[in-house]
């Protein structure tokens, strides 16, 4: 008997994970804007853009977990697009900025008065419009990846070369986005934005507002990944990760489906970075770095791949020890961060989440069982 | 004693009286010069200098000197010229003595204008062409071709005939030869000659020269100057190429050095060890404190600190290959992706262990007297350094390849690597291979640190900058073979060093970075791929 879709989908780390992150939506806008600020249970509003940077970070994550955990591909170049969505919305919020600049130009940002450019160059038309923006945070690390996997996944190219050179790629991104006549801002990058659709970036109900679209953004993407893994084309990519040649050889166009699961994966990557540029106030090279790729893959390592919610536990709970570290004792954070690589892959290889399910395995012989909304309700009113 | 004595005081007085009495009668060009400067104007000035210069008087230098610097004066009333020596005494210009008594009334100082200055200045350089030290001369007759004087011309050509020292000559030669071509009307035979002399020298300062040959000029001159142009240009085209060729086998052989531990521990053993570069950056950071050893108890013994630090480094990086190997890669064989995050924790420890304990600020290494300086070869530039790390990387190189060739230990190491079954049923202990071949790789990649910490800078984020190019070479020139990783590692230098000129440094980086990714699409397995059930695995 097949399952109702949506009760698929919806397994029981699904569920408590929405319904936590729907309480955090809710309640963290709530604790800063209605909660006097003398009271205990006020959240200040460094905490609330904190926690959406962390929602970006966890968006991150868990693209990053549908193709590792799902397909196999371990990507050290994921950076890469989320820096990518973010130069994007970047882009948006300086032309935004108009002649409030330093410079006051009506058109050019300052940077490229700075550098005595006098108009503005072809790739900067069109992101004064939302709508063209919104679109270019999907297109353009949707395009690279389609174009990177279209070529790495078409010659089968895998595994650790895959690696290396995803990691080559950020790193010649690094490169060529420092330079200032890339046209990007070179070293400094995109700063000092003011409004985002209108309303100031600084004011507390817009970081609340952007903690909410962050909310919103990683409990679709969850979604949209559990439709994914849970379809048939999720065991698919499930076997590819397990034996590449072997479903090759069952007449599957593997490179297909990867290339599927990496182009959205990137996308869901550029989405993170643009939800996380407006929140920090700031996007320059350095998000290229090889080395914030790599962090990014022990978040999911830390949570557990191939489960998707630990991907957003791993992505949370690294960076919040990250915060809580580099505040109290910064020296030992790279310690702690390269002492987390190395527990983690020899000591828990199926990160937190499979370690905590393995301590209470299910009795032998006990029934199997049902779907977890199906237990919940029984008479499918689902 | 007498019989000898007596002859040369009479010749001494002889030539006493015989000189005593000739110079004041023979008012020669030099004592006419001098009247110049007494009369005040400035067209006289400057012939004036321009006939002190050219008459190669003992004082001229003297008097030339003396109006560059405000010293020379003059008596409107009797046409004489003085100079103020040391300590303000006065002296006849034309015959250098001091002046006794009292000083002329209306002495006044001899006035120059800007093209006096130049004028004297040129004169001076001329003359110190006839100077008596070959240095000075050398001097001279580099700041006339610069200058292109063509009024120095007639002391060029007595230089040149007095001149003895075979570099000053051809130094002398080139300047007449560019002074030559600077003259208005000169005869198309001497200009012919002076390119013939330019050509041989051909560099960019006589590009410049021989473009400014007047385009209407005499047909046999312009094809000259045009066929020399033509000639040089080509020939410093090629010294470029040999320059760029030479800078990227310096690039390769830093490459080679980064990289050939890599090629062991990744090309041989599968392992991805991306703390490889900090392998590299302990090497760089024991020759650090190898070198402050040394400057503490022993500093004679600092020409020999590379080759202290050498074995130190090899132990130093070694032993830690060995203790990661036997603490962490050794549960994760068979498992590349996780291998890789390992390593990579790994090496966030390494350097922020080094940061604790050297500092977060770059540290200087020195280097001995023998690896600084350079030498020229034609329009070819080699420092030292760079000259000893190729020859370093290839000796490195070298003794890997017969290790792995011809040692017990290399046999035991393709065995276990071609077949590990097989190779445990042989009685081979392969677990204590693998500790040994990684810590090989390791120590390794400690000596190249030694070697880069003579051309880059020794910090905790030394290792991070050769991690990506190591792994771009090991993967290009082709898993499991070092022949792969030298080619690999000298073309990857090539090619960058002949990018540079055109796109950048970081463009040519980028680019460089690009074509590996595309080269890899199509030879996945690099350069010399593994052939048979090798690939498999």
């Amino acid at each position: 008997m097949k399952p109702f879709p949506l009760v698929r989908i919806l397994d029981r780390g699904a569920v408590v994970l929405l319904a936590l992150l729907a309480a955090v939506a809710v309640a963290v806008p709530i604790l800063n804007l209605a909660v006097p600020e003398d009271s205990a249970a006020h959240v200040s509003t460094y905490v609330v853009t904190l926690l959406g940077k962390y929602i970006c970070y966890a968006l991150l994550a868990l693209s990053i977990d549908l193709i590792w955990g799902y397909a196999g591909i371990l990507s050290l170049g994921h950076g890469a697009f989320f820096a990518l969505g973010g130069y994007a919305m970047g882009m948006y919020l300086m032309r935004q900025i108009g002649t409030r600049g330093v410079y006051a130009h009506p058109m050019l940002p300052d940077f490229m008065v700075f550098l005595n450019w006098k108009e503005l160059p072809l790739y900067w038309y069109g992101f004064d419009s939302f709508a063209y923006a919104a679109v270019m945070i999907l297109l353009a690390p949707g395009l690279l990846a389609f174009v990177f996997g279209w070529f790495a996944f078409r010659s089968r190219v895998t595994g650790v070369y895959l690696s290396i050179i995803t990691q080559a790629m950020t790193f010649a991104l690094m490169l060529a986005f420092f330079r200032n006549d890339f046209g990007f801002g070179g070293n400094n990058g995109l700063t000092d934005f003011k409004d985002i659709l209108g309303f100031n970036v600084q004011a507390e109900a817009t970081r609340n507002a952007l903690f909410v679209s962050s909310c919103i953004a990683l409990a679709l993407g969850f979604l949209l990944c559990r439709c994914i893994v849970t379809s048939k084309a999720g065991k698919v990519l499930v076997a590819v990760r397990d034996a590449e040649s072997r479903t090759r050889f069952l007449g599957y166009r593997v490179e297909y489906y990867k290339l599927f699961v990496f182009v959205l994966s990137a996308c869901m990557a550029g989405v993170a970075g643009a939800l996380y540029v407006p929140q920090v106030g700031i996007i320059n090279p350095g998000e290229f770095a090889p080395a914030n790729s790599i962090e990014a893959v022990i978040w999911v390592a830390v949570g557990g791949r191939g489960t998707l919610y630990g991907a957003v536990i791993g992505g949370v709970l690294v960076n919040l020890s990250k915060t809580w570290l580099t505040g109290a004792a910064p020296e030992i954070w790279l310690y702690f961060l390269g002492a987390l690589f190395v527990l983690v892959t020899l000591l828990l290889p199926k990160g937190i989440v499979g370690a905590l399910s393995s301590m209470k395995p299910r009795p032998h012989g006990s029934p199997k069982r049902g779907p977890f909304l199906a237990r919940l309700f029984p008479r499918r009113v689902l | 004693m007498r019989v000898i004595r007596d002859p040369l005081v009479a010749l001494l007085c002889i030539l006493g009286v015989f000189l005593a009495g000739v110079a004041p009668a023979a008012a020669g060009p030099y004592e006419d010069a001098l009247a110049g400067f007494a009369s005040d104007s400035f067209t006289d000035t400057g012939t004036a200098i321009d006939a002190v210069a050219a008459s190669g008087h003992a004082l001229a230098a003297t008097v030339l000197g003396a109006l560059q610097e405000r010293r020379l004066h003059f008596s409107a009333a009797s046409k004489k010229v003085y100079y103020t020596g040391n300590a303000e005494t006065l002296h006849d210009a034309a015959t250098g003595q001091a002046v006794a008594g009292e000083r002329p009334a209306d002495l006044a100082e001899v006035r120059l204008n800007n093209r006096l200055r130049r004028s004297v200045q040129a004169a001076l350089g001329g003359l110190t062409l006839m100077s008596a030290d070959p240095g000075a001369r050398l001097n001279a007759a580099q700041a006339v071709f610069k200058s292109r004087d063509e009024t120095l011309l007639p002391t060029l050509e007595q230089a040149i005939a007095k001149e003895t020292d075979a570099a000053v000559r051809i130094a002398l030669e080139q300047a007449w030869a560019a002074a030559a071509l600077n003259r208005e009307y000169a005869a198309a035979a001497d200009m012919i000659a002076a390119i013939k002399v330019l050509r041989a020298r051909g560099d960019q300062d006589v590009l410049a020269i021989l473009g400014a040959v007047p385009a209407d000029a005499v047909q046999p001159v312009r094809k000259a100057a045009d066929d020399a142009i033509a000639a040089i240009k080509g020939e410093l085209a090629l010294w470029e190429t040999a320059q760029n060729a030479w800078y990227g086998v310096s690039l390769g052989s830093v490459l080679l050095l980064a990289a050939i531990g890599l090629a062991i521990t990744f090309g041989v053993m599968g392992v991805i060890n991306m703390a490889h570069g900090e392998m590299v950056m302990l090497g760089a950071y024991t020759t650090f404190a190898v070198q402050e050893a040394i400057r503490t108890y022993n500093p004679a013994l600092f020409a020999y600190s590379l080759a202290i630090a050498l074995p130190l480094a090899f132990a130093v990086a070694g032993a830690v290959g060995i203790a990661i190997e036997r603490g962490v890669i050794r549960f994760l064989y068979g498992r590349p992706l996780e291998t890789l995050l390992a390593t990579w924790g790994l090496s966030l420890i390494l350097q922020q262990a080094v940061r604790s304990l050297f500092g977060p600020t770059n540290r200087e290494v020195g280097s001995p007297a023998w690896m600084s300086g350079a030498f020229e070869i034609g329009h070819l530039t080699v420092t030292y350094n760079r000259l000893w790390i190729v020859v370093f990387a290839l000796a490195v190189f070298a003794l890997l390849l017969a290790l792995l060739r011809y040692t017990r230990l290399g046999l035991e190491m393709r065995a276990v690597t071609q077949n590990r079954p097989m190779a445990a049923a042989m009685g081979i202990r392969t677990n204590r291979i693998d500790a040994l071949t990684f810590g090989l790789g390791s120590g390794v990649a400690g000596i190249a640190g030694v070697a880069l910490s003579q051309i880059d800078n020794v910090g905790p984020n030394l290792g991070q900058g050769y991690i990506i190019d190591s792994f771009m070479v090991v993967v290009f020139g082709g898993v499991g073979n070092l022949w792969g990783t030298l080619l690999g590692a000298f073309s990857l230098g090539i090619a960058n060093k002949f990018l540079e000129p055109y796109a950048g440094a970081v463009l040519g980086k980028i680019a460089i970075l690009v074509l590996i990714i595309l080269f890899i699409q199509k030879r996945p397995r690099g350069l010399f791929a593994l052939k048979g059930r090798a690939v498999e695995s």
